[in-house]
């Protein structure tokens, strides 16, 4: 499950970004979920040609694993109206299927679809509402506690 | 059966939403069209977010019309538009020759000068709904006979 969850606008300001209750730098995270922006567009932008590799799911809204870092796995996923969804899982869990990501990201696209057919809800404004709140909650596990790599 | 209810309904609400604009006459003349095209263009945006959540990814402008004149214009109107036209250059031209709201107005020219009432909501909803999607547009309609509307959408390029 995941340790960060960020839903980006489609001017690229974020919307929602809520971490595991225990990260120790949550800046940190906003910086990962603001950097993938670059590599979301350019998966976009190559989705676009329909000359690039012939996967099955070129027009699928899951954009699949952006990219590794050390500690990380950051998944992405762009819906019609270019509203972006950014998944941070911990590398060390390795459990976590590509189905079960995509699932994730299903639920998120439809908690925020009901966000968005809220009237009291203004296009553009800060995601508040607590039923969205309750479901990202729900996918977000706390962060592991790092072990000391030096211990043999 | 419960389908119908629902479409009756939204007919209703849409009717009793022009009457109420219409009859509040505290100064609001004049700006009654773009109120209810301003409530049209909100419903417009939510319903794309709803509609496109199971289609595939849109390629490009064309293919967002399309996704307008087929999906959008069942789950509004439960039918198609009839025809859509293009010049290829950012005007897009939409056809609907049995328009669900004003089929029960009239046919033909009576009450002709009520009709732009009865599609600001329209036109706001087919605003909102490609301003969601990316595309920045001007919509307007255009009736000679009733119950057929002309939809006209200029893309505004920057």
């Amino acid at each position: 499950m995941a340790v960060c969850i960020g839903v980006i606008a489609k001017e690229n300001y974020p919307l929602y970004i809520r971490c595991a209750p225990n990260v120790e730098n949550e800046v940190n995270f906003h910086f990962t979920v603001h950097t993938s922006l670059d590599v979301i567009e350019e998966k976009v932008a190559s989705l676009g040609k329909s000359t690039s590799i012939s996967t099955t799911d070129l027009r699928e809204f899951y954009l699949g694993q952006l990219y590794p870092s050390e500690d990380y796995r950051i998944y992405g996923y762009v819906t019609n109206t270019k509203v972006k969804f950014v998944i941070v899982v911990e590398a060390a869990n390795t459990q976590l299927r590509d189905n079960e990501v995509r699932s994730m990201f299903r639920r998120l696209h439809n908690a925020y679809t009901d966000v968005i057919c809220n009237p009291f809800h203004v296009p553009g404004d800060k995601i508040k509402s607590k039923s969205f709140d309750s479901v990202a909650s729900s996918m977000i596990v706390p962060e592991r506690k790092k072990e000391n790599p030096l211990v043999i | 059966m419960q389908e119908d209810a629902t479409n009756v309904l939204f007919e209703l609400l849409h009717d009793e939403l022009i009457s109420y604009v219409y009859s509040n006459d505290i100064d609001m003349k004049s700006k009654q069209i773009s109120i209810l095209e301003s409530h049209g263009f909100r419903i417009g945006q939510s319903l794309a977010e709803q509609l496109t959540k199971d289609s595939s990814r849109f390629k490009d402008e064309l293919e967002i019309m399309k996704f307008v004149c087929r999906d959008f214009w069942s789950a509004m109107y439960q039918k198609q538009v009839d025809n859509l036209r293009t010049n290829h250059q950012g005007v897009y031209v939409l056809q609907d020759n049995c328009f669900k709201l004003l089929k029960r107005i009239s046919s033909g020219k009576q009450y002709l000068e009520f009709a732009p009432r009865f599609l600001a909501i329209p036109c706001g909803f087919v605003r909102g709904a490609l301003a969601n999607l990316g595309i920045n547009s001007i919509v307007t309609a255009e009736v000679i006979s009733m119950p057929a509307v002309k939809f006209q959408i200029m893309i505004q390029r920057v």
